[in-house]
């Protein structure tokens, strides 16, 4: 299927498939544009990619580990488990690629002012960080929920010398964290840079947020091949908030037919419209915050609340890659409830002292229910988008411990 | 009020549009424009402004369909969005004032909104029962020309003119590519932002309204922080209308916790101050 080959992956003019696009204010449009042509310039600058991962190798420590889960592959009794340890980096998750390769761009772009949305805290920890680095103002937007149920992350931002500001608009959430950025940046496009944190947004961000990460997947292809004769993993696992840490893994096995590549939404608390935010189970297509894909939504086109023991899984839309490879069906999506997901953070944590965050133990859940039926001479690759120290407040409470 | 509108039902949005631009050119005044969300602060409430707002000298009303995702409103059209939606407004209730206002007033009617509700409604079935309603154009806040083509066709098909937004940061390249997607008239953006009142009128309108000039006939009208009737008198100098929004809708907030009545009254008595010093 050669069309599906130059197809996959390859967005033109930000679409994928019917999905992606530009849905934003007049006034955005031109910043859109600015970052898009700045981007594709860089795209092709070897000094650009020099300086980027130079950043990837000696400041947030790259490449991560794929290790061999020896106790965790025992106790399922299936096919070999091996994780990506994106919990390793600098700054604790997958995060900090993509926030490397835009301060780059903020940077060439001459801005003074760096602005984000969070959800976990992890983007808005990770924006810090880089602003920090390069010596940038930087303001973060967080949903008021999130802000108590992630406390240590906005300490670590405000010590990283962020402010934070709380949104107690709309559900107090991811979603109504980016609403503020937005405004923010059509007030202030002139001199602030949006530093988005995942494959959302209108285009070039999914494209261009996708690229960053794509290191992940380069790495656990070659690493993968050496630990295993050159052969592919049978299936690939990783969740998906707007879906940045698992396209940055899928995206290098788009063209291996033979790698399953599953993707783990968080099932909440039940099937209900406002338990969860499984937008393959229970949403349909729509457009939100800039760009067309599936989306949470009553009947009447409002955006419903979501529900997620993992602050940064719990939004109502999806990246519309990812919206595409579903319809494709070469991705599938499933919901892991929140009891699943703690679940699968203490086994993990049990049987390989590695404590994941809430948000990537949705995947090790998935890998766990899947993987004992899967034969014991093949093998798969779990990412680990991060680790769970921003997590232990909830894990404290949900585990008694 | 019961009077029919004089335009015939069978006229076009575009064509009653154009009619109130001309017979405000040639009374040598700017068309005012006022902004409410519908639903607030009740459905009921919304068609009696409407005729209030009418009677206070208003030509259009852009009725604001509430969205729970406002991302180019500020605080204050947020929250009015909040309380519509607390209510359970949805579209097919703004069509129904929509028609409403259409049977007894002769504002011209533009819809104001985002997309999602629009494309969950269904295009061609919004397009058609928004002209049955009587509305005369829409305005969607976060479609732009490229990717509005299909939605262009669609409205222009029922007769509706598709008003698009030229802001600040519009190069010219864009600025022409929006006048020749507009129709009805052109919505320019008086300042990077979201909707919110100002102090004053930003230096760099009038510069804005003429640049969009070179790239259209059709009239013109600016938003975005104007609030009262300096500012109003202020963009009569250059541009075709004033869009009024954010102090409007707050000037209604405060009365309507005194009750309904109370908003109504001071909804129009705030709307006949704007027209009061010309
Ligand atoms: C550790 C971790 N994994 C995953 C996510 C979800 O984001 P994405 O789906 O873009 O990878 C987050 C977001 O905050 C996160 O902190």
């Amino acid at each position: 299927m050669s069309t599906e080959q130059t197809v996959i992956g390859k967005s033109v003019e930000g679409r994928f498939g019917p999905y992606g696009g530009r849905y934003v204010p007049e006034t955005l449009v031109y910043p859109h544009e600015e970052l898009a042509a700045a981007y594709e310039k860089a795209r092709n600058d070897a000094a650009f990619q020099h300086e980027f991962d130079q950043l990837l190798r000696d400041y947030a420590g790259r490449p991560t580990r794929l290790y061999f889960a020896r106790r965790l592959t025992e106790k399922l009794g299936g096919a070999r488990v091996y994780l990506k340890r994106e919990d390793l980096l600098h700054t604790g998750a997958h995060k900090i690629n993509n926030c490397l390769g835009q301060i780059l761009l903020a940077k060439r772009l001459g801005k003074k002012r760096i602005i984000a949305e969070t959800g976990a805290g992890q983007h808005g920890v990770a924006t810090a960080t880089v602003a920090a680095l390069f010596g940038f103002e930087c303001v973060v937007y967080m949903g008021a929920e999130d802000v108590e149920r992630q406390s240590l992350n906005v300490a670590r931002m405000r010590l990283l010398g962020a402010e934070v500001c709380s949104v107690s608009g709309g559900t107090r959430t991811l979603k109504d964290a980016i609403n503020e950025a937005m405004r923010d940046w059509v007030t202030n496009c002139a001199d602030t840079y949006y530093l988005l944190g995942s494959v959302l947004g209108a285009h070039p961000y999914p494209t261009m947020v996708r690229d960053f990460h794509a290191c992940i997947g380069r790495e656990a292809r070659r690493q993968f091949m050496e630990a295993e004769n050159g052969g592919l993993p049978l299936a690939l696992f990783a969740c998906v908030g707007g879906g940045s840490n698992a396209i940055g893994l899928f995206h290098e096995f788009l063209n291996d037919k033979e790698v399953a590549l599953i993707g783990a939404e968080a099932g909440g608390r039940g099937t209900g419209l406002g338990e969860h935010a499984a937008r393959f189970r229970g949403g349909s297509q729509g457009v939100l915050q800039g760009t067309f894909s599936y989306i949470l939504q009553d009947e009447h086109g409002q955006i419903c609340p979501t529900h997620s023991v993992s602050a940064g899984l719990d939004y109502p839309s999806i990246g519309p890659e990812h919206a595409f490879l579903h319809d494709l069906g070469r991705a599938e999506y499933v919901a892991v409830s929140d009891q699943e997901a703690l679940e699968a953070c203490q086994l993990l944590a049990r049987t390989e002292g590695i404590i994941s965050a809430l948000e990537s133990s949705h995947a090790v859940a998935e890998a766990c229910r899947r993987v004992p039926g899967m034969p014991r001479d093949r093998a798969v690759i779990v990412n680990l988008s991060g680790r769970g120290d921003k997590d232990m407040g909830i894990l404290q409470r949900e585990l008694q411990l | 009020m019961s009077s029919v509108s004089g335009t015939s039902s069978k006229s076009s949005g575009v064509e009653r549009l154009g009619a109130i631009f001309r017979s405000c050119r040639e009374a040598k005044r700017c068309a005012l424009i006022p902004f409410i969300t519908a639903g607030d602060p009740s459905l009921e409430a919304s068609l009696r402004i409407a005729q209030a707002l009418e009677k206070a000298g208003a030509d259009i009303l852009e009725l604001g369909i509430p969205f729970s995702d406002p991302v180019a409103d500020g605080p204050v059209i947020q929250r009015a969005s909040e309380r519509a939606l607390r209510q359970g407004v949805s579209l097919p209730d703004v069509l129904r004032l929509a028609t409403e206002i259409r049977k007894t007033t002769r504002l011209g009617i533009v819809l104001f909104g985002y997309y999602n509700p629009i494309l969950r409604y269904g295009l061609e079935k919004f397009a058609h029962d928004a002209a049955e309603a009587g509305a005369d154009g829409v305005l969607v806040t976060d479609l732009i020309p490229e990717e509005a083509g299909e939605y262009r066709n669609v409205l222009r098909g029922a007769g509706l003119a598709t008003v698009f937004l030229a802001a600040p940061t519009s190069p010219d390249v864009r600025l022409k590519a929006i006048a020749e997607s507009s129709s009805g008239f052109i919505y320019t953006v008086s300042r990077t932002g979201v909707t919110g009142s100002r102090e004053r009128v930003p230096v760099g309108a009038r510069e804005l309204v003429g640049r969009v000039r070179q790239f259209t006939k059709l009239p013109i009208a600016l938003g975005f922080g104007i609030s009262n009737a300096a500012h109003v008198n202020e963009v009569a100098e250059f541009a075709d209308g004033a869009v009024v929004g954010t102090a409007l809708v707050n000037a209604i907030d405060q009365a309507a916790r005194e009750g309904e009545d109370s908003a109504v009254r001071a909804a129009g008595e705030f709307v006949a101050a704007l027209r009061a010093e010309e």
